[in-house]
C-alpha cells in the first residue's frame, strides 16, 4: 500500500495586484507533496515565493492576493474549494504556523498562557480545565516552565518566545506545521537550540513539518524532501539526498557551491546571496527561464521558452525533478 | 552645495509630478491659493471700502439688509457691506496665521533640529519642556496670556500679541516630529561620514539634514498654519481681535453680539465661518496629502476582507 | 522602565507642570499695570491711603516678590483663597465652585457621547479600510476639525431656536430654578441638547480619527495574523486581539485632548450662554476681571494637568508592558 500524502500542492499560481494596476506573479505552477511525519525543506533566496506559497495553502494572503490556479489537496480535501467558513476549522486544529519574523506573533497584552489555551478553547477540543492542564503540558514539552504560563511576551527573551510560538502551534495536535524561517531573529546558539526541538518533537508527536528556510546547512540536517524555489517557480524538487549529491539543476548547483560544507554544524549561517546577480522583479520576469540572465550556463533556447519541470532519472521510488533545458537535451541525446 | 540643491529640486519635480495626481491635495491648495487671490487684491474685489456704510435714497444706513445687487452678502447692524468685509478680513485672518505659523514652524525646526543632531541635555530640555506645554490646557492659557499682554502698555496692535502668543505657543508638536526624523537621518552612513571626515556640525546640518527635511518641514508649516487661523478666530470670536481691522472671527464676534442669529440674519453669521472652513480645510487637505506622501503609511492590514482571494478561473473544456 | 518608575516619572512631571502652570499666573498677576492691592480689595472700592498702606501690609506686598510674595501667594492659593472677583465682589473660589458643575455636566455628557461614538466609528473605519464607512469617517473628521467650534454652535443655535423652537440660552428655563430635579428634566435637556450636540460632533471627528489610526496599526501587527491562522473569524481577532491594544494609545490620548475639551467649553458655553466656567471665563475676559480670569484658569489647567495623570495611572493599569520587569 502506498502512502496517500497529506498536503498535495497542484500547479498553485498566485498573483498580486501592485499599485497602477500591474499585476505581480509571485507563484506559478508550484506543487509539491508532503507526506504524513516527514519534513520537506523551502529554500530560495529572498522574494522567490517561499511564504507566499505557506500563505496560499493557509488562505490567508492580504487583500491584495489572488489565487488564480491550482489545488491544494489536505487529506484529499481541497482547501481552495472551501468557504472560509469551513476553512476557519481546518487552520491550526490541522494546520499550524510560526511565522516568519516570529517576535512579535505574540499578542503583547495578554499571558502566553492564555493566548496558547484560546487556540485549544476555539476549536471545542476539552473543556477549559483540560484546556489548562494541556498548556502546562505544552509548555514543559518545549522546555518552558509550567508557572511561566502567567507572564507577557514581553518578559520572555527571544528564545522562549519562539518556544512559546512553538507550543502554541502544537496546541491543537495539528498533522502540519509550517515553520517559516522559525530561526531567523535569533542568535546562533539559541538557532540551534531551538531547530534541536522541532526535531525532538517531530520525533514525538510524528507530524508532518514544512520548513522554509535560507540555510541550506538546515535543510541537509531536518528534511527528508527540498523544494528549490527560483522566481515564483520550482526549479529542483525532490528527496533531500538525491538534491544534494545530485543537483541537477544550475542554480541548486550555484547555491550548493556557494556552500562548500555540508558536514559543519548547523550553527554556523551562510546566506544564499552569493550568487552573482538578483533574484527577477515580479512584474519584469525574463521571458524564457527566469534564471537564464544569471544562468552560467544559458543558451539561446533558454530566453525564449520557459523549461518543462521534468523527472529525472532515479533509483527506486525515489522522486527527483528539476526545470532546466539543459536536462531536456541530455534526455534526447540518452533516448 | 550645488549637488545637493540639484538633488532637492529633482526630489521637488518629482513630487509635484506624484502630487498633480492627487485630487485631494489639488483641492486644497486651489482652496489655500484663492483665499491668498482673494486678500492679496482685495481692493480690485470690493465695491465698498469694509467700513463704509451704504445708505439708501433718504441717506439711512441700510442696516441688516440681506443680499441684494447693492450688496452681494449683504449688510451688518451698521450698513456696511459683509462681501467687502468678508474680503478685507481674508488679509487678517491670512497675515496672522501665517505669520504665527511661520513662527511656530522656526522656532519648532530650530528646536527640533538641535535636539535631534546635538542630544544629550538639549534634547532633554526640549522634551520636558514640550512635556509641560503639551498638558496645559492651550486656549485659557492663551486667554490669560493676550488678556494680560493687552493690558500693559505695549503699543502695538493687538494683532501682533495674537500672532506671537499662537506662534510661541505652537511650536512643539514641529519640534518632536523634527527631531524624530533628524534622528533617523543622523544614523545614516554618509552623515557618519561627513563627520568622521571632520565635516562642521554646520555644514552637516546644511548640506545633509536640512535639504531632507525641508519637505516635512513645509508639509507640517502649512498644518500649523491651519491651526492658527483657527485659533485666531476663536480669541477674535472671544473679543480678543482688534476691532479696527476685523479678522473672520472678529467678524463672527460682531455678529454674535449685535444679535445676527435672533436677528435672522445669517448673510451676516455664514459667510465668515464658511471663509474659515474653507481656508482651514484647504490647509489640512494640502498638508495631510503632503505628509502621507513623504511618510507613506503602513500599508499591512491582516483583517482587510479579500472575498476574491481565490480566483480560479474554470478553464475551458473543464 | 518599572511600573513605580513610570508612574513616578508622571507624577514628578505632572508636579512640575502644575508649578510651571503656578509661575505664569504669578508673574502675569505681577506685570499688569496698576497696584496689586486693587487685585485683592477689588478696583472701584474707595479706600484711603492709610488705609491701602495696611492692607499692602497685610498682604505683604510690600515685601519683595521673590521669595516672600511668591511663597505667600502660593500658600493663599493652595488654602484655596483666590481673591476677590473685581466684577462679582464675591471670593473668586466661590464664584468658581458654583459653576463647576454645570461645565463638568456638559463636558462629561459630551465626552462620553463622543467617546462611545468615536471609538466604534473609527474601528470600524480603520477595519473597513479605503470602503465607503472609512471615506466616510475620514471626511467627516477632516470637517468637524476645519469648522470653528463656536461657528457650529453658532449655526446650532439659529437652527435649533427657529425650526425647532429650542431654547437658546441658559441651563433651565428660569421659572424652573428651586425645583425638584425629576420634575424638570425634560426643560434640563431641551436646554443642554445643542450644547451637547456640538461638543459631540466636535470630539467625534478627533476620536474617530485618533481610533482609526490606532487600530490600523494594530491591524498591522504580527500577532493579529497570527489569531487569524489560529482559525478566529475576523469579529472574534477584533474583539479578543485588536480592541484592547488598540484602546491602549487611545486612554492617553483622551486625557492628552482634555485641553482641547476644556477649549470647547469656553467656546460653547459662551455661544449657548451656559451657564458654566467657560462663559465664566469669558465673561472675565470681557470685563478684564483678572482675580477671576487667573483663579479659572488656575483650576482650569490643575484639572487638566491631574486628570491626565490619572490617565497615565490607568494606563500603567491596563498595559502589562509597564510593570516590573
Ligand atoms: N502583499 C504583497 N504585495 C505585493 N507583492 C508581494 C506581497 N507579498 C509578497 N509579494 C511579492 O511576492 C514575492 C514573493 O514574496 P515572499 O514573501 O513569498 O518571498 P519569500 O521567499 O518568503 O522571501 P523571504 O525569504 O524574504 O521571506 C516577492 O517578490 C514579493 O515582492
Ligand atoms: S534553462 Fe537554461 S538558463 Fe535556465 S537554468 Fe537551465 S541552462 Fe540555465
Ligand atoms: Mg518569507
Amino acid at each position: 500500500m502506498t502512502v496517500q500524502p497529506l498536503l498535495s500542492v497542484r500547479h498553485l499560481t498566485t498573483e498580486f495586484q501592485l499599485a497602477g494596476k500591474q499585476i505581480a506573479r509571485a507563484l506559478e505552477d508550484v506543487s509539491f507533496d508532503v507526506m504524513p511525519g516527514k519534513t520537506i525543506g523551502l529554500v530560495g533566496e529572498s522574494g522567490c515565493g517561499k511564504t507566499t506559497t505557506l500563505m496560499s495553502i493557509m488562505r490567508l494572503l492580504p487583500a491584495s492576493g489572488r489565487i488564480t490556479s491550482g489545488n491544494v489537496y489536505f487529506n484529499g480535501i481541497d482547501l481552495l474549494t472551501l468557504s472560509e467558513h469551513e476553512m476557519r476549522a481546518h487552520r491550526w486544529k490541522e494546520m499550524s504556523i510560526i511565522f516568519q519574523g516570529a517576535m512579535n506573533a505574540l499578542n503583547p497584552v495578554m499571558k502566553i498562557g492564555d493566548q496558547i489555551r484560546e487556540a485549544i478553547l476555539l476549536h471545542n477540543l476539552m473543556p477549559r480545565n483540560a484546556a489548562e492542564q494541556r498548556v502546562g503540558e505544552l509548555l514543559e514539552l518545549v522546555g518552558i516552565p509550567r508557572l511561566r504560563r502567567d507572564l507577557y511576551p514581553h518578559q520572555y527573551s527571544g528564545g522562549m518566545r519562539q518556544r512559546a510560538m512553538i507550543a502554541m502551534a502544537l496546541a491543537c495536535s495539528p498533522d502540519l506545521l509550517f515553520a517559516d524561517e522559525p530561526t531567523t531573529a535569533l542568535d546562533v546558539m539559541i538557532q540551534a537550540q531551538v531547530l534541536e526541538l522541532l526535531k525532538e518533537i517531530q520525533k514525538k508527536l510524528g507530524l508532518a513539518i514544512v520548513l522554509v528556510t535560507h540555510d541550506l546547512g538546515v535543510v541537509a540536517e531536518m528534511c527528508d524532501d527540498v523544494v528549490v524555489m527560483y522566481g515564483g517557480k520550482v526549479a529542483e524538487y525532490g528527496s533531500a539526498e538525491l538534491v544534494y549529491n545530485q543537483p541537477q539543476h544550475p542554480y541548486t548547483q550555484r547555491l550548493l557551491e556557494a556552500f562548500p560544507d555540508l558536514s559543519r554544524s548547523i550553527d554556523s549561517s551562510t546566506d544564499l546571496a552569493t550568487i552573482p546577480g538578483t533574484p527577477p522583479r515580479l512584474n519584469a520576469l525574463p521571458p524564457g527561464c527566469r534564471f537564464s540572465p544569471r544562468c552560467h550556463k544559458s543558451m539561446e533556447i533558454c530566453t525564449q521558452i520557459a523549461p518543462d519541470l521534468i523527472a529525472q532519472n532515479t533509483a527506486g521510488n525515489a522522486q527527483h525533478l528539476a526545470a532546466c533545458h539543459l536536462l531536456n537535451k541530455l534526455e534526447i541525446k540518452n533516448s | 552645495m550645488n549637488e545637493n540643491w540639484a538633488l532637492f529640486k529633482r526630489n521637488l519635480f518629482e513630487f509635484w509630478k506624484a502630487f498633480r495626481r492627487n485630487k485631494l491635495g489639488l483641492l486644497g491648495g486651489f482652496l489655500v491659493l484663492t483665499a491668498i487671490l482673494a486678500a492679496t487684491f482685495a481692493p480690485l474685489l470690493t465695491p465698498y471700502a469694509p467700513t463704509e456704510v451704504i445708505r439708501d435714497v433718504n441717506g439711512r444706513g441700510l442696516t441688516f439688509a440681506p443680499p441684494s445687487v447693492h450688496a452681494p452678502l449683504g449688510t451688518d447692524d451698521a450698513g456696511r457691506d459683509i462681501w467687502s468685509q468678508l474680503i478685507y478680513g481674508a488679509r487678517v485672518s491670512l497675515a496672522v496665521g501665517f505669520l504665527a505659523g511661520f513662527i511656530a514652524m522656526f522656532i519648532g525646526s530650530l528646536f527640533g533640529i538641535l535636539a535631534g543632531y546635538f542630544g544629550g541635555r538639549i534634547d532633554n530640555l526640549l522634551m520636558r519642556v514640550t512635556d509641560v506645554l503639551l498638558v496645559i490646557p492651550d486656549l485659557p492659557l492663551m486667554l490669560v496670556l493676550v488678556a494680560t499682554l493687552r493690558q500693559m502698555d505695549l503699543h502695538v496692535s493687538p494683532l501682533v500679541v495674537l500672532v506671537f502668543v499662537i506662534g510661541l505657543l505652537y511650536w512643539t508638536s514641529t519640534a518632536r516630529l523634527i527631531r524624530s526624523q533628524v534622528l533617523t537621518i543622523k544614523e545614516r552612513q554618509y552623515v557618519a561620514r561627513s563627520r568622521a571626515i571632520g565635516a562642521g556640525h554646520v555644514h552637516i546640518i546644511r548640506k545633509h539634514i536640512l535639504p531632507q527635511i525641508m519637505p516635512l518641514i513645509v508639509a507640517n508649516t502649512v498644518l500649523i498654519i491651519s491651526t492658527a487661523i483657527l485659533i485666531e478666530s476663536g480669541l477674535a470670536f472671544l473679543g480678543l481681535g482688534d476691532p479696527t481691522q476685523p479678522s473672520w472671527g472678529a467678524m463672527l464676534n460682531f455678529a454674535f453680539d449685535r444679535s445676527a442669529v435672533t436677528n435672522g440674519a445669517w448673510w451676516f453669521y455664514l459667510p465668515p465661518g464658511f471663509a474659515i472652513v474653507w481656508v482651514t480645510l484647504g490647509c489640512v487637505l494640502l498638508g495631510n496629502v503632503l505628509e502621507d506622501m513623504l511618510n507613506p503609511r503602513l500599508t499591512a492590514h491582516h483583517l482587510e476582507s479579500n472575498q476574491n482571494m481565490i480566483a480560479i478561473q474554470k478553464r475551458e473544456g473543464e | 522602565m518599572s511600573r513605580r518608575d513610570f508612574l513616578l516619572r508622571k507624577f514628578l512631571l505632572s508636579l512640575v507642570t502644575i508649578f510651571v502652570v503656578i509661575v505664569i499666573n504669578f508673574m502675569l498677576f505681577r506685570v499688569l499695570p496698576g497696584d496689586p492691592v486693587r487685585s485683592v480689595i477689588g478696583r472701584n472700592v474707595r479706600i484711603s491711603a492709610e488705609t491701602q498702606q495696611a492692607l499692602r501690609e497685610q498682604f505683604g506686598l510690600d515685601k519683595p516678590i521673590f521669595p516672600d510674595q511668591f511663597i505667600d501667594t502660593i500658600g493663599q492659593w493652595a488654602q484655596g483663597n483666590l481673591g476677590i472677583s473685581w466684577s462679582l465682589r464675591r471670593p473668586v473660589s466661590e464664584v468658581l465652585m458654583s459653576k463647576l458643575g454645570n461645565t463638568v455636566l456638559l463636558i462629561g455628557l459630551g465626552q462620553v457621547l463622543a467617546i462611545f461614538l468615536g471609538v466604534t466609528l473609527g474601528l470600524l473605519a480603520g477595519w473597513k479600510r479605503k470602503t465607503a464607512i472609512d471615506v466616510g469617517a475620514l471626511t467627516f473628521s477632516l470637517v468637524a476639525w476645519a469648522i470653528p467650534t463656536f461657528w457650529l454652535g453658532i449655526i446650532f443655535l439659529a437652527a435649533g431656536s427657529a425650526w425647532f423652537g429650542l431654547p437658546t440660552a441658559g441651563i433651565m428655563s428660569p421659572e424652573n430654578t428651586g425645583k425638584p430635579l425629576m420634575t424638570i428634566l425634560p426643560d434640563l435637556a431641551r436646554h443642554l441638547f445643542l450644547p451637547t450636540l456640538t461638543l459631540t460632533i466636535l470630539y467625534l471627528g478627533e476620536y474617530m480619527l485618533i481610533m482609526r489610526s490606532s487600530i490600523l496599526e494594530v491591524l498591522s501587527e504580527d500577532y493579529i495574523l497570527t489569531a487569524k491562522a489560529k482559525g478566529m473569524s475576523d469579529w472574534q481577532v477584533l474583539w479578543r486581539h485588536a480592541l484592547r491594544n488598540a484602546m491602549l494609545p487611545i486612554v492617553t490620548l483622551i486625557a492628552l485632548n482634555l485641553g482641547f475639551t476644556v477649549s470647547g467649553a469656553i467656546y460653547i458655553e459662551t455661544v449657548f450662554s451656559y451657564d458654566g466656567l467657560g462663559k465664566l471665563f469669558q465673561t472675565a475676559l470681557v470685563k478684564q476681571d483678572y482675580p477671576l480670569l487667573q483663579g479659572a484658569f488656575l483650576l482650569l489647567a490643575v484639572s487638566v494637568i491631574i486628570a491626565n495623570m490619572a490617565a497615565d495611572i490607568l494606563y500603567a493599569v491596563l498595559d502589562p508592558r509597564v510593570k516590573e520587569s
